[in-house]
């Protein structure tokens, strides 16, 4: 080995030259991976909104794969609504706005009530979009923004109910990080699909739906407002439980189902 | 092309393929294999973040300092990881959810810091690119393979095209569903690391250890 390359090893393994490059590493790596993100962050938004509007045309049955999203979902009506009176309010448009930053805002959050907080949510935002689906000028479909905690992860996803806010017309999540292969089950078109036409009311308005441990006993009068549970993911199953009862009780979008209930009965 | 740059090149399709014959990069094969859409596209994901992180590493390799080189090596990939991860986000959304966190586990592939580790940190810039590029193809060939099967024996599709007209749809094929859970990879990597091995004789380790066979009056 040469003078100059011994010379040279020994300056690249200072404690000034190891500092040096260091510094200089992380400085070039979180220009690039940052303005990576700022440049195509409008256009992740875009998929993430186009993704979320597919979700709701799904739960509602109306998807078709290949056809224009947006155009499918201009045919459904949004409305915001304030959860305490269940009265659509044109306070805030619904056009991006953001449950889960609201939730956190002062103004626009509120902390839910321990003794409410059945699904152990905490805060929640005051006001809510819902997606109305309206076929020949009837009300079709109520698709409402559910959320609340599994196992591991916040679980996010819409709950299509029938006119009269009660009977299930789809439940499906777009965002959870449950246990690949038991929790993750929740995403399973079979599993989906035995919510559909379940009930969640009984009578007054406490909801009753629920997902059992095992398998519904078919002949059980309960049948119509339970749903067999993921074996492996009994927690999972119970934090569905738990979040589909908020959402839909007196705490959540009581009020409004309440008043759509109201309103059914009126024009029968 | 020079005979040495084609053999760095090639030789990690075969020879010394980072999966079968280094068994390297086993977890991502099982996990994104199950069809072939996503399984194409974590092989352009790690062409790519294994090609530009050889060359980057290689070519301030002479700056590196020796004892937080693996951490320089760290940072390098992962961003290029995140680089990529992003680029999926915006461009191939879809897919990209069915990848999801496997692209980040990148980061982690022994295959691309191996190859900087061993091969990116000794030689010019040129010579690492191919190396990063041929590894990168090894483990694409690997994964295609697999995923091919899988989907096809699986599902009866390619590419979500039918090809094997299923019994549920009123085709005659009884789809293979062991073909579409994680063990069922295992599977087709043994089988393909057997016809390797078969293939090219050298590629079988020699046994670390020999059992002796004993009488039994002699141990007593």
């Amino acid at each position: 080995m040469s003078d100059a390359t011994v010379k040279s090893v020994r300056s690249r393994d200072s404690v000034a030259n190891t500092l040096l490059v260091a510094a200089a590493l992380s400085l070039v790596c979180s220009i690039l991976v940052a303005s990576t993100a700022i440049i195509l962050k409008p256009m992740q938004q875009r998929n993430e909104d186009l993704y979320r509007q597919q979700i709701i045309l799904d739960v509602a049955g109306l998807y078709e794969p290949g056809a224009n999203i947006e155009n499918l979902f201009a045919g459904i009506e949004t409305q915001m609504v304030e959860l305490a009176t269940g009265h659509y309010t044109d306070a805030i448009s619904a056009e991006g706005f953001d449950a889960i930053a609201a939730a956190k805002d002062a103004e626009l959050g509120i902390n839910i009530p321990a003794e409410d907080d059945t699904a152990s949510i905490r805060r929640r935002a005051r006001l809510s979009p819902v997606y109305l689906v309206r076929r020949e000028n009837a009300l079709n479909q109520i698709i409402l923004p559910v959320y609340g905690p599994g196992l591991w992860s916040t679980m996010r996803g819409f709950l299509s109910l029938g006119p009269d806010g009660s009977t299930v017309r789809g439940l499906r999540f777009y965002e959870h990080a449950e246990t690949p292969g038991l929790g993750d089950q929740i995403d399973k078109a079979e599993w989906r699909a035995e919510w559909v036409g379940k009930q969640v009311f009984e009578s007054g308005d406490q909801p009753h739906i629920e997902v059992v441990r095992g398998s519904v006993d078919e002949n059980s009068n309960e049948a119509i407002y339970q749903v067999d549970g993921i074996s492996g993911a009994t927690l999972t199953g119970r934090g569905v439980t738990n979040l589909v009862r908020y959402w839909t009780g007196p705490h959540g979008f009581g009020p409004f189902l309440k008043r759509i209930r109201a309103e059914a009965a009126e024009n029968d | 092309m020079t005979d040495g740059s084609r053999k760095i090149l090639l030789d990690p399709l075969v020879d010394n393929n980072p999966v079968t014959l280094q068994v390297l990069g086993i977890c991502s094969a099982l996990a994104v294999t199950t069809s072939l859409l996503p399984a194409l596209l974590m092989c352009i994901a790690l062409i790519s973040v294994a090609t530009l992180s050889n060359g980057t590493i290689s070519s301030i390799r002479r700056h590196i300092p020796n004892n937080i080189r693996i951490i320089v090596q760290m940072t390098i990939i992962a961003s290029f990881v995140i680089l990529v991860d992003q680029i999926l986000r915006a461009y191939a959304f879809e897919t990209s959810k069915q990848l999801s966190v496997f692209v980040g586990l990148i980061i982690t592939n022994c295959i691309v810091l191996g190859r900087a580790e061993a091969f990116a940190m000794k030689n010019n810039v040129r010579m690492s690119l191919l190396d990063g590029f041929g590894n990168g193809l090894g483990y694409s060939l690997i994964l295609i393979i697999v995923a091919t099967c899988r989907e096809l024996f699986g599902a009866g599709t390619l590419l979500g095209y039918s090809v094997l007209p299923l019994k549920s749809d009123g085709g005659w094929y009884e789809a293979n569903g062991l073909m579409l859970l994680p063990p069922s990879a295992f599977f087709i990597i043994g089988l393909l690391i057997w016809a390797v091995r078969t293939w090219k004789p050298k590629q079988v380790e020699k046994p670390e250890y020999q059992i002796h066979e004993v009488h039994r009056t002699e141990v007593l």
